[in-house]
């Protein structure tokens, strides 16, 4: 009784929507209790059997989804309860709310399709309508397979307001039922030649779309296309048929010679920036090999540059950006309106500006362009800055340091970087100082003098931010200590009080830098008293220090006494790494300090001071190189191996690998063990394979050659040369590979013979790790692997047979196939003789492919 | 797809009309729409309508108090865009007469047919105004 009487005066007194907005907007603070007070209310009301009442919540609560983030997935069902009112107003709620909050996973969805079918096939054409925007919104695979036949009358209704939505649906439809191509391309296709604006429109529109996805198949249809890229006079459609040439053009370079014509005419006719901006936008992206095009291309885009309007300024520079790699003279002809616009008042502008300037970026003005990119860094906003900062980074070490050739400005410029108030870009810095000091040896000079800058300044040790940086520094300090002429100043950096507000890992660095300048002092100091047993060693130079790297007694020991006091105080601290490597320092210095002391006195070379220094050195001074990022990947997963198990397990599978060849050994063996026996086990393999090589037996040639193959990694170079490593074209550096044995394909570039022979300074050899054959290039998603292509490919097939003049064509086309076909085979030949890379075998194959189904080329082009 | 989403949102940063062509969750919308607001709103009359934000591009332009801002794939037209969001508003004007605000959330469900008629798919379908309203009126006239 109380509820039918609640649910009368519901709907009597139901609030409309407009009621909930006014409502709304008088909230001011309580929004959200008033938005729960009226789902309270809308799920009351959505209940009732009442349809008007019911469509009405419906209506309210697709507002608040919409614009207050209200959850109205609990409604499905009642969305498809509305839509199958009779009345207009009802099902327009009701489809609205459907198409806003259904998706693929919307339990109820499989109810609307008979709804959908009975709107569709409405002889009301706003019914109709409705059905097809909902379609087009949530359309499934399921839904677009059942609905394909009504989509395929729709697109043939006499009503252009019908038509032109059936043919907005079809690019749903396609893309989830692909078979619907069978039926529905004809007539989309025909309505390409339509005369009415409003189905042109929406046609080229859905064909944008297609080409975007697909180029290729669409390849036949492009006299269509251009007959309205010739023809039309709607902005709309022009700008949406030079999309689909940009993509046509840049997979069929005789188009570009084709549409260049009318795409100037457009250019030199129209006012509209829009369409001027998207001819300009083809003719840079796509048909840039065309001259008289390009030209005027790049004349429109110094029109926009020199505009006052923001939005054609930074289109323009969006343009030159397009263009820049091919041909930079355009970005060249307007640097000054690039530079200006570094300055502007938008950081998009400014942005776009900046990556136009690193396009220029050569090694002739590599530092002109930094120099005034740095000026603006320090005048900057903090993004900004940091933008600049990792633009000059990224650009500078581009291919190994690629277009530097003097390194020793490279390393100031790092350094002065790291002085720039904002610089956030401490990781990168880092990295590069170190990798600069392990791949060029001529540079390690002033790397130490750029890292002792920063080192020594305490400054610096306030920013966290440069933190890595100093961590660099450090690292290069000690390692490449014998570059400098203060070891004592280095080491007293090094341990400076205000270290203490290093993190941990980074202090660790320090104290072993340390360790190594000292190990490198004491190593001069030793070898230095051995050949000059003359009593003339200085000891009266005030500054403690005889000559160079000349140390006294004095000098190491006041060393000694400085890197001691220092880690005292390092050897109580919490962090276990900082307090081991100082306890390691310390106790390698209680060990020698007495017998330096000795040492002053005896003329014994041998003692076991100098010993322990010798051997130390010995470990210091083995030379770090640089390791392909990739190096790990090479090595291959070996079959079977669990990371994640027990490692008990391990015991097992070591045991399985090793008894067939080493019955003799005891089940327990240590891990060198079995090292050295892989590695003898490799060279025996070598071996074979060098004679085998000579040896007349085919299949165990193969076999090891293909081993050698899987498992280059392991294989020790031989400085044989043999077949099966030509092609990467390694054996000329295997002198080389013995240098640095870590990484497997190293080569050192030697200079580049195009460099101009004036230069000051020629440039320092960069050790570069060989990685063009790691570039994994996959091929190319084949187009016709896609349902969606194949579907068209065959309907266009289909349609060249069906008329009579497209026929003709067809043949032709097919000829003119063949013809291509043997050209490139020609040109194969040719390639054979060369032989080169791996990349190149495979690019041969890719054409190889392309060359055996010939693309059907539309006469007009030939 | 060309057009991802169209957003109307006020000076305050009320979104007043969200579309979108592509299914996202309310909490990715809602995040989205934050995230949009706030970039496009710090920025002045001086810089260019253009953002990028995340895979979008966002083309907006602002009528007195009202934003709106549009989501686009990367190789769509920019200019064509602020186009279309010209004649989004000139449309709008022409049916409800000078349109502010206020009409836009009195009535969403209009702005969303004129939208519907113009947009499907994410593709701008049609640019007549007197086709677009078409529709409209005659619903007008029916109530």
């Amino acid at each position: 009784m109380s509820s039918t009487s609640n649910s009368l005066m519901d709907s009597l007194f139901q609030r409309s929507l407009e009621d909930l907005i006014k409502g709304l907007r008088l909230q001011i603070l309580g929004e959200s209790t008033f938005i729960s007070k009226s789902l309270d209310e809308i799920r009351r009301e959505i209940k009732q059997t009442d349809l008007s009442t019911k469509s009405i919540a419906l209506q309210k609560l697709s507002y608040l989804a919409a614009l207050h983030g209200v959850d109205m997935s609990w409604a499905a069902f009642h969305a498809v309860e509305v839509v199958s009112s009779s009345r207009f107003a009802h099902k327009r709620i009701g489809y609205h709310a459907i198409a806003q909050s259904f998706n693929d996973q919307t339990p109820v969805l499989l109810l609307i399709t008979n709804q959908l079918r009975k709107d569709l096939n409405s002889s009301n054409e706003y019914e109709v309508s409705l059905a097809l925007e909902c379609l087009s919104r949530i359309g499934t695979d399921d839904l677009a397979r059942d609905l394909t036949p009504e989509v395929f009358t729709l697109l043939g209704s006499g009503k252009a307001f019908v038509r032109k939505k059936a043919i907005g649906v079809v690019l749903r439809v396609f893309d989830k039922y692909p078979d619907a191509v069978k039926v529905c391309f004809k007539r989309l296709v025909e309505n390409l030649e339509s005369s009415d604006p409003q189905l042109l429109s929406a046609v080229v529109g859905v064909f944008c779309e297609l080409t975007t996805k697909d180029p290729r198949s669409y390849l036949p249809l492009a006299p269509e296309f251009y007959k309205i890229l010739v023809d039309s006079r709607n902005n709309w459609v022009l700008i949406k048929v030079l999309k689909i040439f940009s993509k046509l053009a840049s997979i069929e370079p005789r188009l570009a010679k084709k549409v260049a014509d009318p795409i100037c005419e457009h250019m030199r006719r129209t006012v509209g920036k829009s369409l001027v901006f998207e001819c300009v936008r083809t003719v840079v992206s796509s048909l840039s090999d065309q001259e008289t095009a390009l030209k005027l291309a790049v004349a429109k885009i110094r029109e926009f540059l020199v505009e006052d309007d923001p939005n054609l300024k930074y289109l323009g520079l969006h343009a030159l950006s397009i263009v820049a790699p091919k041909h930079l003279w355009a970005v060249l002809e307007n640097k000054e309106a690039v530079v200006k616009a570094l300055s502007d008042e938008d950081p998009n502008v400014k942005l776009e500006a900046l990556h136009l300037l690193m396009a220029m970026v050569n090694e002739d003005n590599v530092s002109e362009i930094s120099r005034i990119l740095m000026n603006y860094a320090l005048k900057s906003d903090p993004l900004f800055c940091n933008e600049i900062i990792g633009s000059i980074l990224l650009a500078c070490s581009r291919n190994s340091y690629e277009i530097i050739v003097d390194f020793d400005w490279y390393l100031s410029l790092l350094g002065e970087m790291a002085r720039i108030p904002h610089c956030q870009k401490g990781k990168e810095i880092e990295h590069q100082l170190i990798d600069i000091g392990t791949r060029v040896k001529d540079a390690r000079l002033e790397l130490v003098r750029v890292s002792r800058a920063l080192l020594i300044d305490p400054a610096l040790l306030g920013n966290q931010f440069l933190h890595p940086i100093l961590s660099a520094a450090a690292w290069a300090l000690g390692e490449y200590v014998e570059f400098s002429k203060t070891p004592y100043e280095i080491a007293e950096a090094l341990l400076q009080p205000r270290t203490c507000l290093l993190p941990p890992s980074i202090r660790a660095i320090y104290i072993h830098s340390a360790f190594k300048v000292l190990v490198f002092s004491l190593g001069a100091y030793f070898s230095a008293k051995e050949p000059t047993s003359s009593p003339l060693v200085p000891e009266s130079t005030t500054s403690g220090f005889s000559s160079v790297n000349g140390f006294t007694y004095k000098s190491i020991s006041s060393l000694l006494n400085m890197i001691e006091l220092g880690l005292c105080s390092l050897s109580g601290t919490l962090d276990v790494e900082v307090q081991e490597r100082a306890k390691n320092v310390l106790g390698f210095i209680g060990m020698i300090k007495h017998e330096i002391a000795e040492k002053v006195t005896s003329q014994d070379s041998e003692t076991e001071a100098s010993r322990a220094i010798a051997f130390m050195e010995d470990i210091f001074s083995e030379e770090l190189g640089p390791v392909s990022s990739t190096a790990q990947e090479k090595i291959p997963l070996p079959e079977g191996l669990e990371l994640k198990e027990n490692l008990e397990d391990l015991q097992e599978i070591c045991r399985e690998v090793l008894e067939p060849i080493d019955d003799s050994k005891s089940t327990s063996f240590s891990p060198s063990d079995k090292i050295s026996f892989s590695i003898a086990k490799l060279r025996i393999r070598d071996q074979q394979e060098a004679s085998s090589s000579s040896s007349p037996e085919p299949k165990s040639a193969y076999l090891l050659a293909e081993h050698r193959k899987r498992h280059g990694l392991y294989y020790l170079s031989s400085q044989k040369s043999d077949d099966h490593n030509d092609s990467n074209g390694n054996n000329n550096n295997n002198n080389t590979l013995n240098e640095y044995p870590p990484a497997n394909e190293i080569s050192v570039d030697s200079f580049n013979p195009k460099k101009k022979m004036n230069q000051s300074k020629p440039r320092p050899v960069v050790v570069k790790l060989d990685e063009g054959d790691e570039s994994k290039t996959k091929p190319d998603a084949s187009s016709n692997d896609e349902p969606l292509s194949r579907a068209i490919q065959t309907a266009l097939m289909g349609k060249g047979k069906e008329k009579e003049r497209e026929k003709d064509n067809h043949e032709r086309d097919l000829d003119s196939g063949v013809n291509e076909q043997s050209l490139r085979r020609d040109k194969k030949k040719k390639k054979n003789g060369e032989k080169r890379s791996k990349h190149r075998s495979r690019r041969r194959r890719d054409e190889e492919v392309s060359a055996t189904k010939p693309v059907e080329i539309p006469d007009f082009l030939l | 797809m060309g057009i991802r989403f169209i957003l109307m949102v006020n000076k305050q940063g009320q979104t007043r009309l969200a579309q979108y062509y592509e299914w996202l969750t309310l909490e990715e919308r809602r995040a989205l729409e934050g995230e949009i607001v706030r970039k496009c709103l710090a920025r002045n009359d001086q810089q260019c309508s253009f953002v990028e934000h995340r895979n979008y591009k966002i083309v907006y332009r602002r009528y007195a108090s009202l934003f709106f801002m549009v989501g686009v794939d990367d190789d769509e037209n920019e200019l064509a865009i602020l186009e279309f969001i010209h004649l989004l508003v000139e449309t709008m004007d022409k049916h409800f007469g000078n349109v502010c605000e206020l009409d836009i959330m009195f009535h969403l469900e209009k702005a969303h047919f004129m939208l519907e008629e113009m947009v499907m798919n994410g593709c701008i379908v049609e640019t007549s105004k007197a086709n677009i309203l078409s529709p409209i009126q005659l619903m007008d006239k029916a109530h």
